[in-house]
């Protein structure tokens, strides 16, 4: 019987493996798309309490549907800053990206 | 049987879940980790379809499936012009950052494992409730959501085309 904590055991994996992606990867883009990761796994959290705690008000999958709004924001506004200091400084790697100025 | 069924089509998406996302992280060309991602939402949205929210699984599809899948391979075809095999490398932390996972994932699995969760016995409502409860109760966060929908589709078009100083 697949209960909530198997859904649950999924999510945390996956948020694990999105904040070991942002901590290592050195290319903004990789950073960008291992938060994408644990913005899903969050998502995954909110139906499936949705589905197991409150399954007559449904009051999870309306957060998780703000969680995708402001994950698609989020996304386009951070890829048109990593074009951007792609254009300015030619590079995007995050360890070379330490000077205020330049 | 569909019990069964269930069970199995549960660790299915799961182990495609979790395998494809250690893929995103672990690969170092950055375009196979993007199509990798891409996998990972797929298996995301059946997890949806499992926990029978459909609408959910079907913007899951559109929105990370189709949209965030195309924006973050454009993204990766404006910026990378050299070497690809070597486009998404590790930085020196990659040993502490691994162990701090690990610590954290014990902390949640005690968590997840040891609270007493209390599991409703009532059937799923229908997409009707959420519609009714998405434009009542929560109508301003949903007005506000398309205002930052917009705030941030002209940012982003600010931001990547830059104004023009005269």
């Amino acid at each position: 019987m697949i209960g909530l904590e198997h859904f649950l055991f999924v999510a945390a994996v996956l948020f694990v493996i999105g904040l070991y992606g942002v901590l290592t990867k050195r290319n903004v883009t990789a950073i960008l798309m291992s938060m994408e990761l644990m913005l899903n796994a969050v998502n995954i959290n909110l139906i499936a309490f949705s589905r197991f705690i409150t399954p007559e008000s449904m009051t999870g999958q309306v957060f998780a549907i703000f969680t995708i709004t402001i994950a698609a924001a989020e996304l386009a506004v951070g890829l048109a800053l990593v074009f951007r200091i792609y254009h300015d400084r030619n590079t995007v790697d995050a360890e070379q990206l330490n000077r205020m100025r330049w | 049987m569909s019990e069964y069924i269930y069970t199995a089509s549960f660790y299915v998406f799961a182990a495609m879940v979790i395998i494809s996302a250690l893929g995103v992280v672990r690969k170092t060309n950055i375009m196979h980790a993007a199509l990798l991602l891409v996998l990972c939402f797929i298996g995301v949205s059946g997890l949806y379809v499992l926990l029978e929210a459909d609408y959910l699984a079907a913007v899951q599809l559109l929105v990370y499936g189709g949209a965030v899948a195309i924006i973050i391979i454009l993204s990766i075809m404006l910026t990378h012009r050299r070497r690809m095999e070597e486009t998404s490398l590790a930085n020196n932390r990659a040993r502490a950052a691994a162990l701090l996972g690990l610590l954290f994932m014990a902390l949640l699995a005690l968590v997840i494992f040891y609270t007493p969760w209390n599991y409703s016995p009532a059937e799923p409502s229908q997409l009707t409730v959420l519609a009714n409860v998405l434009l009542t109760g929560y109508v301003l966060p949903f007005e506000i959501g398309a205002v930052l929908l917009l705030a941030a589709m002209i940012g982003a078009v600010l931001l990547a085309k830059g104004v023009d100083e005269e």
